[in-house]
C-alpha cells in the first residue's frame, strides 16, 4: 500500500488508526479500508461457519455424555461466532445471502484447516486443543481492531474460545494417558494436522507489507503470530511424550522457532477450494442452505 | 420396574438429542441454530440424569446405559429414532414431542416418587422454552402444508410416546383425534435406529472399556 | 427481518451494555435467539432487546464557544490560593 499517495482525508484516518484509534460503523471509511476490512471479516465469518462441518460429526460419535455434551456445546459456540462476525459484515452493507452465496460460488474463502477431513476422535483432540490455540492467538490480535464493532465482538469470542483449548486438552490427555491406540490416534492426527497448523497463520510477509497490519485491524503480523503458537504449544505438544513431524524444528539461541519452510503452494491452492474436503463441504454447506430457503424467504420473511 | 420406566424417558431424551444435534450448522438461520442445539444439548442432559437414576438401581454408570446395551435394548419409541432432515418435518416432531412430554412430565411431577417428581420438576422448567421455542414455529408453520402433512403422518408415532390412559389428554392438547389402533407404540424400533446406534457408538466401541 | 440490538446486565446493579444484535422476523424469535446467544452460559442477569430503527443515534454537538465555565478543567485555583494563604500567613503550615 502506497502510502504517500492517499488523499488528505484518508491520510489523516490512517494517521489515526495508526495511533490507536477506533471507527464505529456511522463513521466515514475510507474505501481501501472498508473493502479490505469487509473482505477480512467475511472470511472470518466463513470460517467459523465452515468450521463447524468437519466437527458436527463427532457430536454424534462422542463416546461418553460428558464429550458429546462439550462438542455441542463447543460447536455451538463456532455457529454462535459465525451469527455475531457475519452481523459485522452485513452492517458494513454486505447482506447475509450475498455472503453466502459468494462462499458457495468460491468467490469468499475460508482458512485452510476447515477444509481437510477428520478421520479419528483423535482428530476432535487436536482441533479443539491446537486449531483453536492457532485461532485464539489471531483473534486476541483483533481485541482491538480500529474497527470497533469488530474489536467489541472478539471479547466475547475470545472468552467462549477459553474453554475450547481446555475441552481439547482434557481429550488429548485422557487418549495419552488411555491405550496405546489411543496414543497412536493423536499422534497419527498431529502427523496430519502438523502441515495445515504451520501454514494457518499465512505466509510471513514482513507487517509493514501487511494490510492488514497497516490499517490496524490486526495488531500483529503473521510470522508473529506463528512464533506465539509454537513458543505456547510445542513444549506442551512434547511433554505428552507427542512427536512433532518436523525434524527441523527447534528453538534458536535468540528465542526464535526454526522450522521447515510450510508448503505455500499447498496452502495457496487449499483456500481457493482445492482442499481435499473444500467441495464436497461446500457442496453440503449449499443443500442445506438450498433446502431451506423457503424457511427464511416465507416462513421468517412475513 | 421403575429402571426401565426411566429408560423409556432417557432414552427418548438421548436418541431424539442425537437426532436434534444432525442440525448442528445447517439450521434456517445461524440464529436459530445456536437455540436449536442448546435444545440438543438440554435433551442430552436429561438423558444423563435420567440415566445416573436408572444406573444407580441397576449398578451400572449412565455411559454404559447410554451407549453399551444393543439396539433392541433400548426402550425409546419410535417418533425420536425417525431420520427427519427437513425443516418441516423436524419442527412438527418437536412440537408434538414437546406436548407428549408435557404430559407425561406432570404425570410424573404428581408421583408418589419423590425423586423421579423432583427430576421432572427440573426437566419442566428447561422444557418450559423448548415449548415456547416449538409453539412459536408451529405457529408460523401452522398454514404451510408441509408442516400440517408432517405433523399428520407424525401423529401415530406421537401417541406411541404415551401410555394409553395419557393419549387423550394429548390429543386434547394438538386437537388431533386418538384413534389408539393407529399408535405406533412403544416396544418395536425402526431400522434407523440401528443405524444411528452404529454411528453413535462407533468411536466407544472402537476400544472398549477404554477411557474418553 | 428485523435486527434487534441486545444489550446485556452482567450483575444486578450494573448497566446494561451493548453486547450485539439478533436478526429477527418478531420479538419473540429475537427472545428465543437472543436468549442462548447472550445467556446460554449464565453470563447475563438480564437482556434487553430493541428494534434497531428505536435507537436514535446522537455524535455530533455544536461546540463553538468556551463551556470551561461549566466543567473542572475550567478551574485553576493554585496560584489564587497561594496568594490568599500568604495574606492569611498559614503559608507553608
Amino acid at each position: 500500500m502506497d502510502q504517500r499517495n492517499l488523499d488528505v482525508k484518508t491520510g489523516a484516518f490512517l494517521a489515526y488508526v495508526q495511533e490507536g484509534g477506533q471507527v464505529e460503523a456511522t463513521d466515514w471509511l475510507p474505501d481501501e479500508y472498508r473493502q479490505k476490512l469487509v473482505k477480512f471479516v467475511e472470511m472470518h465469518a466463513n470460517s467459523e461457519r465452515m468450521g463447524v462441518l468437519p466437527e458436527r460429526e463427532w457430536i454424534l460419535k462422542a463416546p461418553t455424555l460428558q464429550r458429546k455434551l462439550a462438542l455441542t456445546a463447543k460447536v455451538q459456540d463456532e455457529v454462535g461466532h459465525a451469527q455475531l462476525i457475519y452481523r459485522i459484515v452485513e452492517d458494513l452493507g454486505k447482506p447475509r445471502e450475498q455472503s453466502l452465496a459468494d462462499l458457495i460460488s468460491g468467490k469468499a474463502k475460508f482458512h485452510n484447516v476447515f477444509h481437510y477431513p477428520t478421520k479419528t476422535w483423535g482428530d476432535v483432540g487436536v482441533i479443539a486443543w491446537l486449531v483453536d490455540a492457532a485461532a485464539i492467538i489471531s483473534q486476541k490480535a483483533l481485541l482491538k481492531c480500529s474497527y470497533a464493532p469488530y474489536a467489541r465482538i472478539m471479547k466475547k469470542i475470545c472468552w467462549e474460545e477459553s474453554f475450547h483449548i481446555l475441552h481439547g486438552r482434557d481429550v488429548i490427555l485422557a487418549m495419552m494417558t488411555g491405550s496405546d491406540y489411543q496414543r497412536s490416534l493423536v499422534q497419527e492426527a498431529l502427523d496430519r494436522w502438523w502441515g495445515p497448523l504451520m501454514q494457518f497463520h499465512g505466509n510471513p510477509i514482513p507487517r509493514e507489507e501487511d494490510p492488514m497490519w497497516v490499517w490496524r485491524i490486526k495488531s500483529q503480523g503473521n510470522e508473529e503470530a506463528r512464533q506465539q503458537f509454537l513458543e505456547g504449544y510445542v513444549p506442551q505438544i512434547r511433554e505428552l511424550g507427542l512427536t512433532v513431524p518436523d525434524p527441523n524444528l527447534r528453538r534458536n539461541e535468540d528465542g526464535v522457532w526454526e522450522y521447515t519452510e510450510p508448503n505455500w503452494d499447498e496452502l495457496r491452492s487449499v483456500v481457493t477450494g482445492h482442499g481435499p474436503r473444500s467441495q464436497d463441504r461446500l457442496a453440503f454447506r449449499a443443500r442445506y442452505l438450498e433446502q431451506e430457503k423457503w424457511v427464511r424467504d416465507t416462513v421468517l420473511a412475513a | 420396574m421403575r429402571a426401565q420406566r426411566v429408560l423409556e424417558l432417557a432414552d427418548d431424551e438421548l436418541i431424539l438429542g442425537w437426532r436434534d444435534s444432525e442440525w448442528t450448522g445447517i439450521a434456517p438461520t445461524l440464529e436459530e441454530d445456536v437455540a436449536f442445539s442448546s435444545i440438543a444439548q438440554n435433551e442430552i442432559g436429561h438423558a444423563r440424569a435420567l440415566y445416573e437414576v436408572a444406573a444407580a438401581e441397576l449398578d451400572t454408570d449412565a455411559d454404559a446405559l447410554a451407549f453399551d446395551r444393543a439396539p433392541g435394548e433400548y426402550r425409546c419409541a419410535q417418533l425420536v429414532e425417525l431420520r427427519l432432515m427437513d425443516w418441516a418435518h423436524t419442527i412438527a416432531r418437536r412440537y408434538l414431542y414437546e406436548e407428549a412430554d408435557r404430559v407425561r412430565i406432570d404425570a410424573l411431577r404428581r408421583s408418589d416418587d419423590a425423586e423421579l417428581a423432583g427430576l421432572a420438576a427440573k426437566i419442566d422448567r428447561e422444557e418450559t422454552y423448548h415449548r415456547l421455542h416449538a409453539e412459536m414455529w408451529a405457529g408460523r408453520l401452522r398454514d404451510e402444508p408441509r408442516f400440517r402433512s408432517a405433523v399428520e403422518e407424525l401423529w401415530p408415532y406421537a401417541l406411541g410416546v404415551l401410555d394409553p390412559e395419557l393419549r387423550p389428554e394429548l390429543a386434547r392438547r394438538v386437537g388431533l383425534r386418538v384413534d389408539s389402533t393407529q399408535a405406533v407404540d412403544r416396544g418395536a424400533h425402526t431400522p434407523e435406529l440401528e443405524e444411528l446406534w452404529n454411528e453413535m457408538t462407533e468411536v466407544r466401541g472402537s476400544a472398549p472399556g477404554q477411557q474418553w | 427481518m428485523t435486527i434487534f440490538e441486545v444489550f446485556r446486565q452482567e450483575r444486578k446493579g450494573q448497566p446494561f451494555a451493548h453486547a450485539g444484535s439478533v436478526v429477527a422476523p418478531d420479538a419473540a424469535f429475537a427472545d428465543a435467539w437472543a436468549r442462548e446467544q447472550y445467556g446460554r452460559r449464565g453470563e447475563s442477569q438480564a437482556l434487553w432487546l430493541v428494534p434497531r430503527d428505536a435507537i436514535h443515534q446522537i455524535t455530533e454537538w455544536a461546540d463553538e464557544f468556551d463551556l470551561k465555565y461549566r466543567r473542572v478543567d475550567g478551574y485553576s485555583i493554585k496560584a489564587r490560593l497561594a496568594e490568599a494563604r500568604e495574606r492569611a500567613g498559614t503559608a507553608g503550615s
